[in-house]
C-alpha cells in the first residue's frame, strides 16, 4: 500500500495581509511523482516554500507533516536533514563556490568522483565544470542542472521542483527530466511545481490548485484536461468561499 | 639562528618547503636582510641591504617571458621587529613574468612591515603579482604597502593580495595604477578580518589610454569588533576606456565596513560601473545552502570561503 511522505492539512498562510494559501490539504505517496499546477498566482511556490520552511513561509495555521513529523517550528536545515530538498525556479548564483563544493554541500560523500558523477546524470562534463564557480558565467539552463546535481548527491526523501522548465531551452529541459526519472529510481518522492503542460506530463499524479486551495486532484489526464479546458486563460471559475 | 633556519622557518610558516628547483627563481628577505637570492634568465635582481631597510631593483628584460612564477619570500620570524623594503620593479617590452609573493609573520606581536613598490610595465608585456600573507593568530602586525604600476601601452597587470591566514592586524594599503592605451589592469584583494583588525585599503586607476580597462576587486569578510574602510577610484580620461569597481563585504558579529567606490569620466566615449554590496550574506544563498542540510553558521562559512576564493573574480572580470 503506497504510505503518505508529505500530509498537509487545511494550510493557510497570509502573506502582506492577502491570503495565499487558503484551507490547502493534500498528501503526496513515497516514491511517486506528483505535480502541482495552477495559473500564475495560485500559491503553488508559496506551498513550496512553505513546506521547506524559507523566510517569510513559516507564519501558518493548519498542519504540514512530513513521515509523521510536524514540520512546524523547524528551521530550513532540519526539513533538509529530515529528508526535504528543493530546486528553485531561478537557483542562486554563488560568486566564489566552486561547482564541486556547490553539489557535494548537502552529501555524505564529499568524494569528487561524487560530484562527478552527479554531474553527467544532468549531462554536464565534469571536466568543464567542476572547477568552475556557481555564479552568472554559468547560463540559467548550466545552474538549473547543477542545482539538480547536487539535489541527486543529497538524495532527499521529497524533492519539490518550482517551474522546473522556467528559463531554459528543450535540451536543457529532456537533461532535467532524465534527473527526474534518476530521482525516481532512487526512490525519492518529487513534487513538481507547475504551470507547463510538458513538465506536468512527467507526473503520475497531479493536483490543481487555484487561488490557494486545492480544486482537484487525480490522474495527470484528467487534470490536465480541466486546467486546459478551464484554467487557461484562468477565469476564476473555480474561486473558493473564505474559510475552511 | 642561522640564515638557512630562518628560510626554512619562513616557508614552513607559509606550509612549504624551500625552494630548491633551479629552474625556479626565488629571493628571501628576512627582516631587512636579504638572505637567499636565485636567478633565472631573463630576470635581473639587484638587492642592496641598507640601514633602513632592503632596495631590490627587479628587471625582466625585453622579450623575457619568465616561464615559472618567481617567487618573492619576506618575512619575519621573531615577535617585534620592522622590515622597510624598497622595490622597483621594471618589465620590458613584450616580457611576461609571474610573481607569488608571500609576507609571513607567524609569531607578530609587534611587527612592522612597509613596502614601497613602484613597477614599470612596458609595451606588451603581462606582469601578475599574487601577494599573500600569513599573520600571527594574534593581530600584532603592520601592514603598510604602497605601490604605483604605469601600464605601458598594451600591457597588463594582474594583482591579487590575499590575507586569509592568521589575523590581518592593521592593513593600509595604497595602490596606484596609471593605464596607457589598450592595457590591461586588474587588481583584487580577498582579506578576512577579526579581532580589532583594521583594514583600510584605497585603490586608484587612471584609465588614460584608448580601450585601456581597469576593474578592482575588494572582497572582505569581517567580524567581532573588525573594521574595513575601502575607497577605490576609477577615472576614465579616454575613448572606449572601460573601468569597474566591485566591492562586498560580509559583515557579522560586531564588526564594520565602509566602502566608497569613486568612479570619474571625463570623456564622453568612456564608460565606468561599480557594484558594492555590504552587510549580511544573501538570505536566498544561505536558504539555498541550508535546503542541503548545512546549519546557517555552516552555510555562511561556505559563501564567506567562495567570496573569499581565487574564483571569485571570474564573473567580474568576464
Amino acid at each position: 500500500m503506497d504510505r503518505s511522505i508529505l500530509e498537509i492539512d487545511d494550510l493557510t498562510l497570509e502573506l502582506g495581509g492577502r491570503r495565499i494559501l487558503d484551507c490547502l490539504s493534500l498528501d503526496l505517496w513515497e516514491g511517486h511523482v506528483h505535480a502541482v499546477v495552477g495559473p500564475n498566482g495560485a500559491g503553488k511556490s508559496t506551498l513550496a516554500n512553505t513546506v521547506m520552511g524559507l523566510s517569510g513561509y513559516r507564519e501558518y495555521t493548519g498542519t504540514v507533516k512530513f513521515l509523521g513529523n510536524d514540520l512546524y517550528g523547524l528551521s530550513v536545515d532540519q526539513r533538509a536533514r529530515l529528508g526535504i530538498g528543493m530546486a528553485w525556479q531561478e537557483p542562486a548564483r554563488f560568486r566564489g563556490l566552486g561547482v564541486e563544493d556547490f553539489i557535494l554541500s548537502g552529501s555524505e560523500d564529499k568524494s569528487a568522483e561524487k560530484a562527478a558523477d552527479c554531474l553527467m546524470k544532468v549531462d554536464l562534463d565534469p571536466e568543464k565544470y567542476l572547477d568552475r564557480a556557481v555564479d552568472g558565467t554559468l547560463s540559467g539552463g548550466e545552474r538549473k542542472r547543477i542545482e539538480l546535481a547536487s539535489i541527486l548527491a543529497q538524495a532527499p526523501r521529497l524533492v519539490m521542483m518550482d517551474e522546473p522548465d522556467s528559463g531554459i531551452d528543450v535540451e536543457a529541459l529532456k537533461r532535467i527530466f532524465d534527473a527526474i526519472s534518476v530521482l525516481r529510481g532512487m526512490g525519492s518522492t518529487v513534487l513538481l511545481i507547475t504551470h507547463s503542460m510538458t513538465v506536468l506530463e512527467q507526473a503520475d499524479h497531479a493536483f490543481l490548485l487555484c487561488c490557494g486551495s486545492i480544486q482537484d486532484k487525480g490522474g495527470v489526464e484528467k487534470i490536465t484536461e480541466f486546467y486546459a479546458g478551464r484554467c487557461i486563460p484562468c477565469d476564476h471559475k473555480n474561486r473558493p468561499e473564505e474559510g475552511c | 639562528m642561522g640564515d638557512s633556519e630562518l628560510v626554512r622557518k619562513m616557508y614552513e610558516s607559509l606550509g612549504e618547503g624551500c625552494i630548491t628547483s633551479p629552474g625556479v627563481a626565488h629571493i628571501e628577505i628576512h627582516g631587512n636582510t636579504v638572505l637567499g637570492l636565485h636567478l633565472v634568465p631573463g630576470l635581473v635582481v639587484e638587492a642592496e641591504e641598507r640601514e633602513d631597510g632592503v632596495r631590490a631593483m627587479v628587471r625582466i628584460e625585453h622579450g623575457a617571458r619568465i616561464e615559472k612564477p618567481v617567487n618573492m619570500c619576506f618575512g619575519l620570524i621573531p615577535e617585534k621587529g620592522v622590515q622597510r623594503i624598497e622595490m622597483d620593479v621594471e618589465v620590458g617590452e613584450d616580457a611576461a613574468a609571474a610573481v607569488v609573493s608571500s609576507c609571513t609573520f607567524p609569531n607578530a606581536v609587534d611587527v612592522l612591515h612597509e613596502m614601497q613598490a613602484v613597477v614599470r610595465l612596458g609595451p606588451g608585456s603581462e606582469y601578475s603579482y599574487l601577494e599573500r600573507h600569513v599573520h600571527s593568530p594574534g593581530g600584532g602586525v603592520k601592514v603598510v604597502p604602497r605601490s604605483f604600476v604605469d601600464l605601458g601601452e598594451g600591457a597588463s597587470f594582474m594583482a591579487d593580495f590575499e590575507m586569509l591566514r592568521g589575523r590581518a592586524g592593521e592593513l593600509d594599503i595604497v595602490y596606484e595604477a596609471v593605464c596607457a592605451a589598450s592595457s590591461v589592469l586588474e587588481m583584487n584583494a580577498r582579506i578576512s578580518g577579526s579581532g580589532d583588525d583594521r583594514i583600510r585599503i584605497h585603490e586608484k586607476a587612471t584609465l588614460s589610454g584608448e580601450h585601456s580597462r581597469g576593474v578592482l576587486t575588494t572582497n572582505i569578510a569581517v567580524r567581532d569588533s573588525a573594521w574595513a574602510d575601502i575607497r577605490n577610484t576609477i577615472r576614465a580620461e579616454a575613448a572606449y576606456a572601460r573601468g569597474h569597481v566591485d566591492c562586498r563585504e560580509i559583515v557579522r558579529d560586531g564588526a564594520t565596513a565602509r566602502a566608497v567606490p569613486v568612479i570619474e569620466v571625463t570623456h564622453p566615449l568612456a564608460h565606468v560601473t561599480h557594484e558594492a554590496a555590504l552587510g549580511s550574506v544573501d538570505s536566498k544563498q544561505l536558504e539555498t545552502l541550508m535546503a542541503r542540510g548545512l546549519t546557517e553558521d555552516e552555510a555562511t562559512d561556505m559563501i564567506i570561503a567562495g567570496l573569499l576564493s581565487p574564483r571569485y573574480k571570474a564573473e567580474v572580470t568576464r
